[in-house]
Order: C-alpha cells, then sequence, then structure tokens
C-alpha cells in the first residue's frame, strides 16, 4: 500500500483559523497519511514559538456565538479582542479541545513537516528567530513538489 | 476481554482521542490489545474509522457508565 499524503496550506492567524489546519494535519498524521503544512500570509503566526498573538475578534465575525448581544460599537471598544479570545480559550479548555501548542507539538511528534513562505517572511519582515525551529522555508514551487502528489490538498 | 494496555481519553474531544490511540499504539507489539475509554461521542464513528483506514481492528465498541470503550487490536 502506498503511503496516502495530504497538503494544506494554512493563510489564517487568527484563533479559530489556526485550529483546523493542525487538527487535519495531526489527525491524518495519525492515519497514517504524510503530511505537509505550507504557512503563508497570516498563517506565518501559527510557526511563532509564543503564540500568544494568536486571537480571535468578534468584530466582522457575526457568526461567533456570543453570551449576550453585543453591538458592533461595543466590540471595537478597547479589550473587546483580549476578552474574545480569553473566552474562548477558556471555552476550548473546558470541552477538551487542545490548545493550539499541544496541536501542533503532536503534529511535530508525528513528523508533519512545516514549510514557511519565503517571501512572506521578507514581505512583512519577520524575524525568524521568532519561528519554533522545524521549520522549512520554501516557495509555491516547492509547495507544488509535494501537493501535486497528494491525495488530499486543503486551503484554509 | 483481555487486554494489554489502556489508554483513557475520558474528557479529550476530537482529534486527541484518535491522535492519542494511534501513540497509544506505538510501543505494542502486533496482535495486542488496547483499550481505549473516551467521553467524546465523536469518537465512536473516529475509532471505527481510524481502524479502517490504518489496518488495527476494532474488536469491540460499548457504553458503560456514560462512557465509550473500545477495544483495538494492533495489526
Amino acid at each position: 500500500m502506498t503511503t496516502k499524503k495530504m497538503a494544506i496550506i494554512a493563510t489564517k492567524g487568527t484563533l479559530d483559523m489556526a485550529y483546523p489546519p493542525f487538527i487535519l494535519a495531526s489527525t491524518a498524521a495519525a492515519l497514517g497519511y504524510d503530511v505537509q503544512i505550507f504557512f503563508t500570509f497570516y498563517g506565518l503566526q501559527l510557526l511563532k514559538k509564543d503564540l500568544s498573538d494568536v486571537k480571535i475578534s468578534p468584530l466582522a465575525n457575526p457568526a461567533m456565538p456570543m453570551p449576550i448581544p453585543m453591538p458592533v460599537m461595543v466590540q471595537m471598544l478597547p479589550g473587546m479582542e483580549s476578552m474574545a479570545t480569553m473566552m474562548m480559550k477558556q471555552k476550548l479548555a473546558k470541552h477538551g479541545v487542545a490548545s493550539l501548542e499541544e496541536l501542533r507539538d503532536l503534529c511535530l511528534e508525528a513528523d508533519v513537516k512545516f514549510v514557511a513562505c519565503q517571501m512572506t517572511v521578507d514581505l512583512f519582515e519577520m524575524d525568524k528567530r521568532e519561528f519554533i525551529d522545524n521549520v522549512e522555508y520554501g516557495g509555491a514551487s516547492m509547495f507544488f513538489g509535494f501537493a501535486g502528489e497528494t491525495d488530499i490538498c486543503l486551503f484554509v | 476481554m483481555k487486554f494489554d494496555k489502556e489508554f483513557d481519553a475520558s474528557g479529550m474531544s476530537c482529534p486527541l482521542p484518535i491522535v492519542k490511540t494511534k501513540k497509544a499504539l506505538a510501543d505494542m507489539e502486533s496482535g495486542q490489545v488496547l483499550r481505549v475509554i473516551a467521553t467524546d461521542c465523536g469518537a465512536v464513528k473516529d475509532m471505527q474509522a481510524f481502524a479502517d483506514q490504518t489496518g488495527h481492528t476494532l474488536l469491540s465498541n460499548t457504553e458503560e457508565g456514560g462512557k465509550y470503550v473500545f477495544m483495538m487490536k494492533k495489526k
């Protein structure tokens, strides 16, 4: 049996959108897939050693369930983003959902390969020292080298 | 039923029961049985799907006192 492969492009850097790539990658790896995640644009935030800047905002996110209805005028007040992030993290923990750090570690343990978009690193003048060690740097062609052979390819 | 190792995934949500079941199986011998306990109801279908896709055998799948108990035989 040949090993199945999955590639994911992770483009978002918010707390809610950080979960799907890591959940799918760790699960696929557990099922025996060879997995690679290509992090580009805001997705690069997910490779930082310190993930405390990965937040969720209720602003422009009308689908986010809120304990009480909150007008947009209130959502934009200072501190609302941190409060929403704290509430979301408490909710995740209460329901036994792993933290991003834990899921990311499980991916690495299962040999999921992380590729960071070099162009984005240069564009946003990001400091590679802020990223975790297990990251390769590359571009779109490098991604296609793997993605072209995959059974599943997702854009998140 | 006899088992060789137990993994308690109580309180864990997707994908942890599956990902950690895979880890628990890693240091076991072929033919040995892992008993997994979970509280996430999604694990019932996920554990069967995990077995189908990895070649391990799900020997049984029962509910005991509000918890789901799986017997997984390593391939």
